[in-house]
């Protein structure tokens, strides 16, 4: 955990978000982002970026900005009276993800205590790409599209959150949190094509307050464990299991022994794999025979159960499996903090999703359930 | 008190205070506060109950009842068995009744902070008697300890069954099997029974061989037993049970811990008891509380189903308040179980214990010990010198014992009613709970007993049994 | 309500942890040696303990003087805010404790006495145990009521043990191993139904602050035990559906149990019983007048069934023959002991004694008083900046309690629900409740103001509430360094929990620091 004198790493995305007011859903790349500004878009980023980074300001802790130049970060970290390195300088015109990805690998190589981005789902996608898992991420959102679970609540909560995993409080603690996005070109002709492109480490906040009035909990991680463990201790032989992407599914090939694919779709039959990272076919192609059960986590801030960063697991594998048949884990918190009260599918097939439309169980913790209402 | 008089519990109960509050909500009537609740839920039967009293009238209607009572001080008792008659010192009740105690226990550490220090030294006061580094805030019973510390073990290993010492209180057996589930259940704990030596009264240690293997949790067995009797035994059960990879759990009246080693240091790995007496009163059972402790190590910390209470520094440098604990348990060392609950417990007997800690001090604790063992080492003698009444076990006890009276061809009813006639509370019945003892007793003698009082036992049992 | 809040000073007596007080010899109480018969009759103590089990080394408990002891508790005593301010803690129900009350329960009558007492002994005791059976059978409507647990979420696992009795005897028990409860039903519901070995099914709130009917009939099958679920619940919603909610789970075979924590709001109003239950449970010690019953138990959780349930219950019952009261052992199906003897009787004692002393129209008055006084709060509370109400889109007054947020005021001033909480004990406040974990609403706080306080504490609670919302937005350091005023400063955050750090007795704070 960091402490004092901290060093942060901050890049804005200027043109987060632009598309979304004028009616495009997203600006990746440069095309769209003309687009963009001829239907009088203007950058809402540095507003954004400037509600986050005036928390840190406010914060105790010595602070050290490594940024990019002008409104890539400087501006906004100057404003704010913060100690600024400008570690990358963008060329003239518009910023690029190419200069998002330039920014993060310096600030990956420096080791910054956190790297905080301003942006939406391409932004995450181009740090991520950048830093992996070699820094600690944590996203203001300020973009179109929002599925990562990188982002805090608003720009002010990021900035929060930022300042106490700065100042090492035991409140801020790290998880990893889901990295998506939409195919713009795709999403834009109302066609979607969602991927789960890797997991970052991010902060998130915890309430260490004294008055949990229940008495002792199990911690988030926990109970998934013990839901996992469960889940792998209920095989049965014979029987085809569909682990999805995700690093809950992983917690259930964990608690096999097996260690699975994070981002693709992986088959168990009697605790052993039959196939990884299987697409379509291949998972079609085991399930030949066998009785099949699909496990799978929820996907994203947004809460996908089918079709965004799961296509693999395609309509007429679930129809083949059958709806009695699939098994969702997820940590109780992450229901609660998602941005509504139901999950999502899409599976492109309109029957299939609304065979499954309606309430499902989730495992949430060891013996625990609940039930989640689930929306096409 | 007519209509409309304001009640003395109730500050807002004057009708103008109400219409003003009506008014600033902007709402009519109390009622259209309700709107929630359909009709068809609410009542059409108001509550039924007679008139409120004063508290005058209430005073002398519940002293009225009362008096149907007969209690241990107007009589001679020699009732144990799971509640014990101690000396309870003036300045236990002193603090223990300050209203300052009353809060809603989750306040905040720096505002409630000397009822957490006194929680804390209630927990660390006994973990010098039982010389273990970790001592939760108490639970609802022995029994309910017990039966948590079981479950505990049952998670740290995996496991499904346990060997428990057939000598023991069948209410506490009982809560016991309540904790370990019914059989139907998929997390059914099995509970094996340890038989005790017919001769001492101490654990079989062959029928304890026999009962644990590899699907043995935990072995538990107390000292002094239900029967009175010390369990000298301790680091051959530990053996056992551990050589099985089992956990042993040792049950324990602390008041018998300034002359009786620590069952930590004959091997016990999770330690449980009674805090009842411990500076609480009989209460008609409603003083009894127990404890769970252990070393303090992560295997263990995480099982605690119980509050805990830390020391902490704030942010003060060099100053030391107190907060509540691993309110968030980890997966380490958690199976497939989550730990029990916690809810409300007896945690001003916490406060009324580490009051009677502080002064008994470690001398105190030795004395009481050694004036309990002679005490009622002289009074198993004494009572065994009536013809027909004999001692079962007749050394090696600590505070109870249990007479038998087979030899007078009276039952323990009988023998008490004429006892009760002459002013004494005889010992609990046995003969249901363990026939094999005949018609026994168990009889409690502590500091509180004179010499005066066990030769009036003596007297009335002598005509009694005439 | 243009009260301008005082700061209190609590009382700062850097009081030593006991161990650190006290010299060697001093002596707290003494015990007369034994006579000098009984000396010369038996051997010494030492040679009474058998070999190998006698304690070699002393514990090493501090040595005082009994005034030093005294002393030393009343000021710990003094150093607790509790009650002496105001305390609207919520879902605690935090009422007045009746000074008749307490007298009584410390008189003789009950403190010396003993539990196997002969009934003859006894007939007082049992009189109260029953006659408050009986005021709790006619508040409920159920049929029998038993005091065993020794608190809420005891009594919730004696429901667990009743329904595991009941399933057990019709040879169900096996196939029905699922509890379905609420999210926002007392976590001890869930916790207690998992305990006892149940399948925990948790349905999560609709739009209108309660679960739908479609969440419930999702979940019932043929493997339901019960249902266990409170109404209203801790944020004030009162789910309208709840006759339907026990038929349903009734149909597919399951019990219904009404944990009735929030009945401060509605006693009087309706019968747990009537809207078709078989099980409730009352807190002798929060909603029938003893608050907590001093720091958190002893308390009791009074469960009460309708007369189908009643032989599963946990032995002894308290029954009345017409002329003698009895302890009745005699009930082969009943669940055996939840707990050792029959309950914590001085609490009972309180209760009958409060019940009496509010008589049926004042048990009426608490619930009219308890909803009106939470929303006269509402009313200044959302008033103030940096204040929000939960599911605002459920309009309809809420009853007892009501669930705010401080979200907004975190996102504007960077001060958290924890801060405020500090901060108000500076004023005499009790740290406000803020929520079950876990939250579903971000920063919350919940007060339940109850029918003992008076409009001016109400008033003083909001108006703190606002001071401390305007020293937010005017000088949010202020507020985040609280407590200003207490026997000890905030503690360092997460230093309970560090496992380098945390000790929960002193000895093992002595090893950790002297590393």
């Amino acid at each position: 955990m960091p402490a004092e004198g901290a060093t942060l790493g901050l890049i804005i995305n200027p043109v987060a978000g632009m598309g979304g007011s004028v009616g495009l859903k997203g600006t990746d790349g440069e095309d769209v982002l003309r687009e963009a500004w001829r239907r009088g878009a203007r950058p809402a980023a540095e507003d954004r970026a400037r509600g986050a980074v005036l928390r840190l300001s406010d914060s105790a802790t010595p602070l050290r900005v490594l940024t990019g130049s002008g409104e890539s970060g400087e501006d906004v970290a100057r404003t704010a009276g913060l100690d600024v390195e400008v570690v990358h300088r963008s060329a003239p015109g518009p910023t690029t993800s190419a200069d998002t990805r330039a920014a993060a690998e310096i600030m990956a190589a420096r080791s910054v205590d956190l790297l905080l981005f301003v942006g939406g789902d391409g932004t995450a996608r181009d740090v991520l790409s950048a830093v992996g898992d070699g820094v600690p991420v944590l996203g203001v959102p300020a973009g179109v599209k929002m599925h990562s679970a990188v982002f805090g609540t608003s720009p002010r909560n990021a900035g929060h959150l930022a300042a106490l995993f700065l100042a090492g409080s035991p409140a801020a603690r790290l998880r990893e949190a889901e990295v998506m996005d939409l195919d713009e070109a795709a999403f834009r002709g109302d066609r979607l094509s969602a991927r789960l492109y890797g997991y970052a480490r991010s902060p998130y906040e915890r309430h260490l307050s004294q008055n949990a009035k229940a008495g002792s909990g199990m911690s988030s991680e926990a109970s998934l464990d013990l839901a996992a463990r469960q889940v792998a201790a209920g095989m049965r032989p014979g029987r085809l299991y569909i682990l999805g992407p995700g690093t809950t599914t992983r917690r259930v090939a964990h608690a096999l022994g097996l260690s699975s694919t994070l981002l693709g779709v992986d088959a168990v039959v009697d605790g052993e794999f039959v196939g990884v990272d299987l697409d379509e076919q291949g998972i079609l192609e085991a399930m030949q025979g066998r009785e099949t059960w699909i496990v799978v986590g929820v996907l994203g801030g947004q809460g996908s159960l089918f079709g965004r960063g799961n296509q693999q697991i395609s309509a007429e594998v679930i129809r083949r499996a059958g709806r009695d048949r699939i098994i969702v884990v997820s940590s109780l918190e992450k229901l609660i903090a998602l941005e509504t009260a139901s999950l999502h599918v899409d599976t492109g097939d309109a029957e299939v999703d609304a065979m499954l439309a309606g309430f499902v169980r989730i495992e949430t913790g060891p013996n625990r359930s609940t039930l989640f209402k689930v929306e096409a | 008190m007519g209509e409309n008089t304001a009640h003395p519990y109730m500050a807002n109960s004057v009708p103008t205070i109400q219409r003003e509050m009506l008014d600033a909500i902007g709402a009519d009537s109390i009622d259209q506060l309700f709107s929630q609740i359909p009709a068809d839920h609410r009542t059409e039967r108001p509550i039924d109950l007679p008139p409120a009293l004063s508290e005058s009238a209430l005073s002398r209607h519940l002293i009225g009842i009362l008096a149907k009572n007969r209690t241990v001080e107007q009589n001679l008792n020699f009732l144990g068995a799971g509640s014990w008659q101690h000396h309870v010192p003036a300045a236990c009740d002193e603090v223990v009744r300050r209203n300052e105690w009353l809060t809603s226990v989750f306040g905040e550490p720096s505002s409630d902070h000397g009822r957490n220090q006194a929680w804390f030294e209630f927990c660390s006061q006994l973990a010098e008697l039982v010389d273990l580094d970790m001592v939760g805030l108490p639970v609802r019973s022995w029994g309910t300890a017990a039966g948590y510390a079981l479950r505990m073990a049952s998670r740290l290993t995996g496991r499904n069954e346990v060997a428990v010492v057939r000598a023991i209180d069948p209410e506490r057996l009982s809560v016991i099997r309540n904790y370990c589930e019914p059989v139907e259940m998929a997390n059914h704990i099995g509970v094996r029974l340890v038989d005790y030596d017919p001769a001492t009264g101490l654990m079989n240690l062959d029928d304890l061989r026999a009962a644990v293997g590899d699907q043995t949790a935990a072995v538990y067995f107390e000292t002094p037993s239900y029967l009175g009797v010390i369990e000298n035994q301790g680091a051959a059960i530990a053996e056992i049970a551990h050589a099985a990879g089992a956990e042993l759990i040792v049950g324990v009246d602390p008041i018998s811990l300034g002359v009786l080693a620590a069952p930590a240091d004959y091997g016990a790995d999770i330690v449980v008891g009674t805090i009842q007496p411990l500076g609480v009163h009989l209460n008609t059972g409603g003083g009894v509380g127990g404890f769970i402790a252990t070393r303090d190590d992560e295997r263990y910390a995480h099982q605690y189903p119980t509050l805990l209470i830390s020391i902490a520094e704030t942010i003060e440098p060099g100053e030391y308040g107190f907060g509540l604990s691993l309110f968030e348990q980890t997966s380490y060392g958690l199976r497939d179980k989550g730990n029990d609950w916690t809810g409300h417990s007896v945690y001003m007997w916490a406060i009324a214990a580490a009051t009677y800690m502080a002064l008994m001090g470690p001398r105190g604790f030795e004395d009481i010990g050694g004036v309990i063992l002679q005490r009622a080492h002289h009074a198993a003698r004494q009572l065994a010198e009536i013809e027909g009444v004999r001692v079962i076990f007749p050394s090696g006890f600590f505070k109870e014992f249990v007479v038998n009276f087979d030899g007078t061809g009276r039952d323990v009813g009988e023998i008490n009613e004429s006892l009760r006639e002459q002013g004494i509370f005889g010992g609990k019945d046995l003969s249901r709970e363990f026939p094999e003892l005949g018609a026994s007793a168990l009889y409690c003698v502590t500091e509180i007993h004179t010499l005066n009082d066990i030769e009036r036992l003596v007297e009335a049992l002598r005509k009694a049994i005439a | 309500m243009s009260i301008e809040p005082k700061e209190y000073q609590a009382p700062v007596w850097h009081e030593p942890v006991i161990h650190q007080m006290g010299a060697a010899g001093r002596r707290g109480v003494l015990f007369n040696r034994v006579e000098k018969e009984v000396e010369a009759a038996v051997e010494p103590a030492e040679s009474l303990i058998p070999d190998g089990v006698r304690r070699r080394s002393r514990p090493a408990l501090p040595e005082l003087s009994e005034p030093e002891v005294l002393y030393h508790y009343l000021r710990l005593s003094q150093q607790t805010l509790g009650m002496m301010g105001i305390s609207l803690f919520g879902t605690c129900t935090m009422k007045y404790n009746p000074a008749v009350n307490e007298a009584i329960a410390w008189r003789p009558e009950i403190t010396e006495v003993h539990p196997l007492q002969h009934e003859d002994t006894l007939q007082g005791t049992l009189e109260i145990v029953h006659r408050m059976d009986l005021i709790l059978r006619e508040v409920s409507g159920m049929d029998q009521f038993v005091f065993q647990a020794g608190g809420g979420a005891e009594a919730a696992y004696v429901n667990c043990a009743v329904t595991r009795g009941y399933h057990a005897a019709r040879g169900e028990l096996e196939q029905r191993d699922e509890i379905i409860t609420t999210i926002q039903t007392h976590p001890s519901s869930a916790a207690t139904a998992a305990a006892a070995g149940f399948k925990v099914v948790t349905l999560m709130l609709d739009e209108n602050g309660y679960p739908s009917l479609d969440a419930l009939k999702a979940a019932v099958s043929n493997r339901t035990a019960g249902l266990m679920v409170n109404n209203p619940d801790d944020m004030g919603v009162y789910n309208p559906e709840m006759k339907e909610w026990v038929r349903i789970v009734h149909e597919a075979g399951g019990l219904a149990f009404h944990d009735s924590a929030n009945f401060n709001g509605i006693i009087g109003k309706l019968r747990p019983r009537e809207i078709g239950f078989d099980a409730c449970m009352f807190m002798l010690h929060k909603t029938f007048g003893a608050p907590k019953s001093g720091v958190g138990g002893p308390a009791v959780g009074a469960y009460g069934c309708s007369a189908e349930l009643a032989p599963f219950l946990p032995s002894p019952l308290v029954a009345f023959d017409g002329s003698r009261y009895h302890l009745d052992y005699d009930r082969p199906q009943s669940i055996g002991k939840i707990r050792e003897f029959w309950g914590n009787v001085p609490v009972v004692v309180k209760a009958y004694a409060w019940s009496l002393a509010m008589g049926a129209e004042g048990m009426a008055q608490v619930s009219d008083l308890s909803v009106l006084a939470n929303n006269y709060m509402e009313k200044g509370l959302l008033a103030i900046r940096g204040v929000t109400r939960s599911h605002p889109e459920a309009t309809s007054p809420r009853l007892e309690m009501t669930r705010y947020s401080l979200q907004t005021l975190k996102e504007e001033t960077g001060v958290d629900i924890h801060d405020v909480q500090n901060r108000m004990t500076d004023f005499g406040i009790d740290a406000p409740w803020t929520s079950h974990e876990p939250w579903l609403i971000p920063e919350p706080f919940t007060p339940e103001a109850g029918e003992m306080w008076g409009r001016e504490a109400l008033d003083s609670w909001i108006a703190v509430l606002k001071k401390v919302s305007d020293e937010a937005y005017s000088n949010p350091e202020h507020v985040k360094a609280a407590p200003h005023r207490q026997a000890v400063h905030r503690l360092k955050p997460g230093a309970t929990d560090d496992p380098a750090t945390r000790a929960m007795t002193w000895r093992a704070h002595q090893r950790k620091t002297a590393r």
